[in-house]
């Protein structure tokens, strides 16, 4: 474990946290306006990396499968939100994990049926092939750096959009109050589906970005939904910047955990058992961290609602 | 009062099924499955039911007992009188412990943190790579009854099951009726009033919480015992997913209405299965329609004609 490997693995946890920002960043905020739990929200990053995959292989390009996934992604998210969510805002939070948890086992299928079981690979842009060098000798691939700007940019396209527009005025408003909001003569139902769409479209946008690193599978956004849910719980419901921080909190408690740990138990136990329990370990990480987030702070580091 | 004997003749017709000509190896397999889920299921009404804690991590408890089952097989311990107990110990100390930290949060946070919970243990299980690891520990036989292989027989699990099933859903139904399940109910509906009558209500729903998972240990026990093999994906939260549904498909209000979603759970996914392989296209649609317009459940529907 040299410092080069330490930086190497922080930088992939950075990624990996910004990946799981624009995840959660729509997550929490249907959740926050709306009060809406949606557990489809990861398999809509799973479509948007399986669009991104489509397009770029129908186009030859990874550019216009970008450009094409997005609106494609955004398309699916508002036709979710008009065939099922949009019925579900009035009914409890069972209901709704029930319907949403319905909707992945129809879309995680439905992936398999139309483009197979097989995981998809999709190239790297030619444009940001190749590495750069961070520190003499050390070579860290260009697409992602790109990755990791994007994912900052996306930041703070949203940070103004929430913070400095009127559509995220009504949004801030909206999470913290919405009953009130409606009263004021503000057509709650649109602003539920727009923030709907576009929380759909940058998890859209996150599984495009992901499809060159990670493989591209039935079932890939499983595993990020539910960070996702440990990112919003962690960084407080409705929070776009309890999420920012909490999703590169997470980021890179899971990616370091699981290049430490193990060696970490090596100096405790021999090195078999120690690659095992490092691993189990590793994975529980970031669960207990939020256990004990939760247990100092039960509504999480940025809490919106007061009361 | 005629809604009392719906659970008792779900009951009777898992009894008499055998009798009646259902007892092939197929058909007891199939209702052994939906014996041991329609266990998880009643402790899981119960937990959302009675208490109002909506836990996504049930299949964790499930998964604990099944491992306890594992675990001891491969030091070669297969006697039920130490099996049992530790597959019960081991899934309510596990919900203990969890319960302890979850019970705390309230509502959506609760949903989420049981779910956390639910994919540590998954994680915990994947990684025990003396176990069988990713793809799971075959038993090397079913747990022995004071040495005799009793289990074997594919009456006596089908009864040992209908038994547990009947006891877990008539304790359950007794807890929630007697002074304690009152905390509970009345915790669900306003805990502040419970508060304000000078009652805690968090040690009421921690027991309930940990009861719910020492059922859950029992199922696990069964389920391992079942199919002679035990691997991460019984405690994948799609599991925990699959079981919630049970208990709404059944009706959240009625314990009894865990066995009846599980039964049918279990009859249509093996149906759906055997027309096609991606059944999931057919079932997720489906899971989705339940909750928008079945409302109350199917216990609810047998309820309102009765």
């Amino acid at each position: 474990m040299t410092a080069q490997l330490l930086l190497v693995q922080a930088l992939n946890g950075l990624q990996l946290g910004i990946l799981l920002f624009l995840v959660a960043a729509g997550l929490t905020l249907v959740f926050g306006v709306m009060d809406f739990i949606n557990l489809a929200h990861g398999v809509q990053y799973m479509l948007g990396a399986y669009l991104g995959a489509a397009f770029a292989a129908a186009t030859g390009s990874f550019w216009w499968g970008l450009a094409l996934a997005l609106p494609a992604a955004l398309a699916a998210g508002l036709v979710l939100e008009v065939l099922v969510f949009r019925h579900l805002y009035a009914r409890d939070h069972l209901s709704q994990v029930l319907a949403t948890f319905g909707v992945i086992l129809f879309l995680n299928e439905g992936v398999k049926v139309v483009w197979g079981a097989a995981p998809l690979q999709v190239p790297i842009p030619p444009l940001l092939d190749g590495g750069i060098e961070i520190s003499p000798g050390l070579q860290y691939p260009i697409y992602r750096v790109a990755v990791l700007g994007a994912g900052l940019a996306t930041a703070a396209l949203l940070w103004w959009l929430v913070e400095r527009t009127r559509a995220g005025m009504l949004v801030r408003a909206g999470a913290t109050n919405a009953p009130m909001v409606a009263a004021l003569g503000v057509d709650i139902t649109r602003l539920f589906t727009l923030v709907f769409a576009f929380g759909a479209m940058l998890a859209g946008f996150a599984g495009v970005l992901a499809g060159p690193i990670f493989s591209v599978e039935p079932g890939m956004g499983d595993h990020v939904l539910i960070l996702a849910f440990v990112v919003i719980v962690i960084g407080g419901i409705g929070s776009i910047r309890g999420a920012f921080l909490a999703a590169l909190l997470v980021g890179l408690i899971d990616t370091l955990g699981k290049s430490l740990m193990p060696n970490l138990m090596r100096l405790f136990l021999d090195p078999s058992s120690a690659r095992q329990a490092g691993a189990a370990l590793a994975s529980m990480l970031v669960y207990v961290a939020m256990a004990a987030i939760l247990a100092f702070r039960p509504a999480g580091l940025f809490p919106v609602r007061t009361g | 009062m005629r809604e009392a004997w719906a659970p008792l003749a779900v009951l009777a017709a898992f009894a008499a099924a055998p009798l009646i000509g259902y007892s092939g190896a197929y058909e007891t397999t199939l209702m052994a499955r939906a014996m041991i889920l329609g266990m998880a299921a009643v402790a899981l009404a119960f937990l959302v039911g009675g208490a109002g804690l909506v836990s996504l991590g049930h299949a964790a408890c499930l998964g604990v007992g099944a491992y306890a089952v594992a675990i001891l097989d491969a030091h070669g311990v297969t006697e039920a009188a130490v099996v049992l107990p530790a597959a019960i110990g081991a899934a309510a100390l596990f919900a203990l412990a969890t319960g302890a930290v979850a019970i705390r949060t309230s509502g959506v946070h609760f949903i989420m943190i049981t779910l956390a919970f639910g994919q540590m243990a998954f994680f915990t299980a994947s990684s025990l790579a003396a176990y069988g690891g990713d793809d799971g520990y075959t038993l090397y036989g079913r747990t022995e009854v004071a040495g005799t292989r009793l289990l074997e027989d594919r009456l006596a699990f089908h009864y040992l099951c209908l038994a547990a099933l009947t006891l877990t859903w008539a304790s359950c139904a007794m807890l929630l009726a007697s002074r304690f399940g009152r905390v509970l109910r009345a915790a669900r509906e306003n805990a502040q009033r419970v508060e304000a009558v000078g009652l805690a209500p968090y040690p009421f729903r921690l027991i309930a919480y940990a009861i719910a998972g020492a059922v859950g240990g029992l199922a696990g026990f069964l389920l391992a015992n079942a199919t002679e093999f035990v691997s991460p994906a019984t405690l994948s939260w799609q599991r925990s997913g699959e079981l919630l549904f049970m208990v709404i498909l059944g009706g959240a209000g009625r314990l009894w209405g865990g066995i009846l979603g599980a039964l049918v759970f279990v009859m249509l996914e093996t149906w759906l299965a055997q027309q096609t392989p991606h059944w999931k296209l057919v079932f997720g649609p489906m899971l989705v329609l339940a909750v928008l317009f079945l409302r109350g459940g199917l216990a609810g529907l047998v309820a309102r004609r009765g």
